[in-house]
């Protein structure tokens, strides 16, 4: 019976694997020709470069930092994790770096892929071979994320290694866990810009246009819908100087409600809680919720816990942008008119 | 010619429409193998609409097509794996050698990497491009970049190649390299070829039949040689003379006016004379001229080559606009 239900199970992950993998011919092809282009291409260098310097550079200051701040204080909790958020002198933290070039990474990858090879005329040459049209656009897609995946684990690794050797302290199961989930979700919040840029790169045939609004989106998502959600707050519900609690408490749910929508505000919320373990909540909290609390860290799995809705949103929003290019893509006339 | 041999493509009543506009309409269509057959139109007739239809890249708005017995719309895949097909305005990736493009098309074709490697190889020699194979595409002339896109659409070994215009913006040398390659594949290897084009003298050259497209319409289709005689049928015969010496040209009016089967001669322009005949009289017209002393320069009958037909059909259509 158990070995039948081995069997079962066999045949089922055998299905599975050809139906994402071989199966689908010349998403290999595509799959391995785009992540020769990236790792060939002076774009992906130079990108990979600006960040690779900045993220040595932020964790080297911090490093410096924290090792003056021990020997001072003698305080040791989460110092591993210390590494990547806190702030040299005038340098910005780690997470600050790839939060911020994170998005450009993914924009860069992305903006040209579809109308890039219109443009060229290949994408003709390209549907006339015997593959699914689908594994064009899934194969740059997963090209895409494999790089960027790539490129964030060895960054993460360089630069906790580096601050492994400076600080001289090694961090604990529960930090590295930490640690490599913070990775996974850097590689999640740039693959939602790289599957904007990809839709971006459906919708318009010129690549200076997707380029351009990619960037448009990132200044917006990232500068401007933190403000606007004040804004909006304000006129919605005005809270004066005498406002009632209840006022004040609807005015801060709603800003936070509004600034969510975009992933910058989910990535950093997320990147907060799972690097800074003491952060216990999100959002505004009531006198009588911390009363009687004792502070303290929060184990990894409730920290896990705090941000889920967070990372599910950027999960949803990935696969929606990526959802809306792939249809659009697939009922588009390939003919270059 | 097209007997009882095997037709690869076939299409019956097919039309495509967007919107208003009609691309193509009721086109019907047999093409044997082993056949050079061309479709040759003006700009904007409906043969790359056609083509497409034949890929199953764009779905046909009514009608059928079978290429090698499939339905193109619904089995793509074996349709394309057997099928090559050279786009309008090819592109490569530029950044990427002639030889790592090809290999890519071999890759999508799930070639394994050595069978690969040698076809490849072989086919960068039959098109002449084995010096410049690992030079990056964007060093290639326009005329390198046709026989690079020949090289790839023969890559996965096809027993059909359409070719969407694949001489437009060549030089004439490079336009006849590209067709001597072409009528190559078409003899010794029985390959079935699709060529579409405005060029004329071309088609003429390569292709064993025809068919004109004005419009989304096939207004004459078959082997050029019965194409003039099939189109002309009722037009009465006209046959064009030119004497030397504008002197003489009156005089060989007047002579050729006695001939039993001319009707009348017309002069037209400085020294060409139309002589309207009952029948194709070109012999007795011209050892009349050449036994009276007249020097003759040119003699022509005219509607019955193909850029007659080709030129009033050019006019026809654009006359309806």
């Amino acid at each position: 019976m158990s070995e039948r239900r081995r069997d079962g199970a066999a045949l089922w992950l055998g299905r599975l694997r050809g139906y994402l993998w071989p199966g689908a011919p010349g998403l290999r092809a595509v799959y391995r020709k785009e992540m020769a282009d990236h790792i060939n291409s002076s774009r992906f260098m130079i990108l990979a470069a600006i960040v690779a310097i900045a993220g040595l550079a932020a964790i080297y200051v911090a490093a410096l930092n924290i090792r003056a701040e021990v020997r001072r204080t003698a305080e040791t909790g989460f110092i591993f994790l210390r590494l990547f958020t806190a702030s040299g002198g005038s340098l910005p933290p780690f997470t600050s770096f790839v939060g911020f070039l994170g998005p450009l990474v993914g924009l860069a990858l992305g903006f040209d892929a579809i109308n890039g090879e219109r443009a060229r005329g290949t994408l003709s040459r390209l549907v006339a071979q015997p593959i699914y049209r689908d594994s064009v656009i899934n194969g740059k897609f997963l090209a895409g994320i494999a790089i960027i995946a790539m490129m964030i684990f060895s960054l993460g690794l360089i630069v906790a290694g580096m601050g492994l050797s400076l600080i001289g302290i090694p961090p604990t199961a529960e930090e590295a866990l930490r640690i490599l989930s913070y990775l996974v979700l850097s590689v999640l919040y740039v693959a939602f810009w790289l599957a904007l840029a990809l839709l971006f790169s459906v919708l318009f045939r010129q690549t200076a246009t997707s380029a351009l609004a990619g960037m448009a989106v990132w200044l917006f998502l990232g500068v401007f819908l933190g403000l606007l959600a004040g804004l909006v707050a304000d006129a919605l519900v005005p809270v004066g100087s005498d406002a009632d609690p209840g006022a004040v408490l609807r005015h801060e749910r709603l800003q936070l409600a509004l600034g969510r929508l975009s992933p910058t505000i989910l990535y950093d919320e997320a990147t907060l809680v799972l690097l800074q373990p003491h952060v216990r909540t999100l959002g505004p909290v009531l006198l009588t919720q911390v009363y009687g609390a004792v502070p303290g860290p929060l184990p990894f799995g409730q920290s896990l816990l705090l941000i889920w809705p967070q990372l599910t949103g950027l999960v949803a929003a990935t696969l929606i942008c990526f959802a809306i290019s792939y249809v659009l893509f697939m009922r588009q006339e390939i003919r270059a008119a | 010619m097209t007997g009882n041999r095997e037709h690869v493509i076939r299409t019956e009543n097919l039309t495509k429409r967007y919107g208003q506009l009609v691309a193509v309409k009721d086109l019907n269509l047999e093409i044997a193998r082993g056949e050079v057959f061309g479709l040759l139109g003006p700009n904007g007739a409906g043969k790359t609409t056609t083509i497409l239809m034949l890929l199953g890249l764009t779905e046909p708005t009514a009608g059928s097509v079978r290429v090698l017995g499939r339905d193109p719309a619904r089995e793509a895949l074996a349709v394309k794996a057997r099928v090559g097909y050279l786009p309008e305005d090819v592109g490569f990736y530029e950044h990427l050698t002639g030889r790592q493009n090809l290999m890519y098309t071999a890759d999508l074709n799930g070639l394994d990497p050595a069978e690969a490697t040698r076809r490849v190889e072989r086919l960068l020699g039959q098109v002449g491009l084995s010096e410049v194979a690992d030079k990056r595409v964007e060093q290639y002339s326009h005329g390198m970049r046709q026989r690079l896109g020949l090289a790839d659409v023969l890559v996965k070994d096809p027993e059909i190649i359409i070719l969407d215009e694949p001489t437009q913006g060549i030089d004439p040398e490079g336009a006849e390299e590209l067709l001597a390659l072409i009528r190559d594949l078409s003899r010794n290897r029985g390959m079935t070829v699709l060529i579409s084009s405005h060029l004329l003298d071309q088609m003429q050259r390569i292709c064993d039949r025809v068919a004109i497209f004005v419009r989304g319409e096939v207004v004459a289709e078959g082997p050029i040689e019965t194409l003039g005689r099939q189109v002309m049928r009722g037009e009465p015969l006209i046959v064009e003379v030119e004497v030397a010496g504008p002197d003489d040209v009156d005089e060989a009016a007047r002579s050729l006016a006695g001939l039993p089967e001319v009707q009348a001669v017309d002069r037209s322009g400085e020294n060409l004379l139309l002589v309207r005949c009952s029948a194709d009289v070109r012999e007795h017209i011209a050892s009349h001229l050449i036994q009276r002393g007249f020097s003759l320069r040119h003699l022509r009958l005219r509607g019955y080559e193909l850029s007659d037909i080709y030129m009033r059909y050019f006019r026809g259509g654009e006359g309806h606009v």
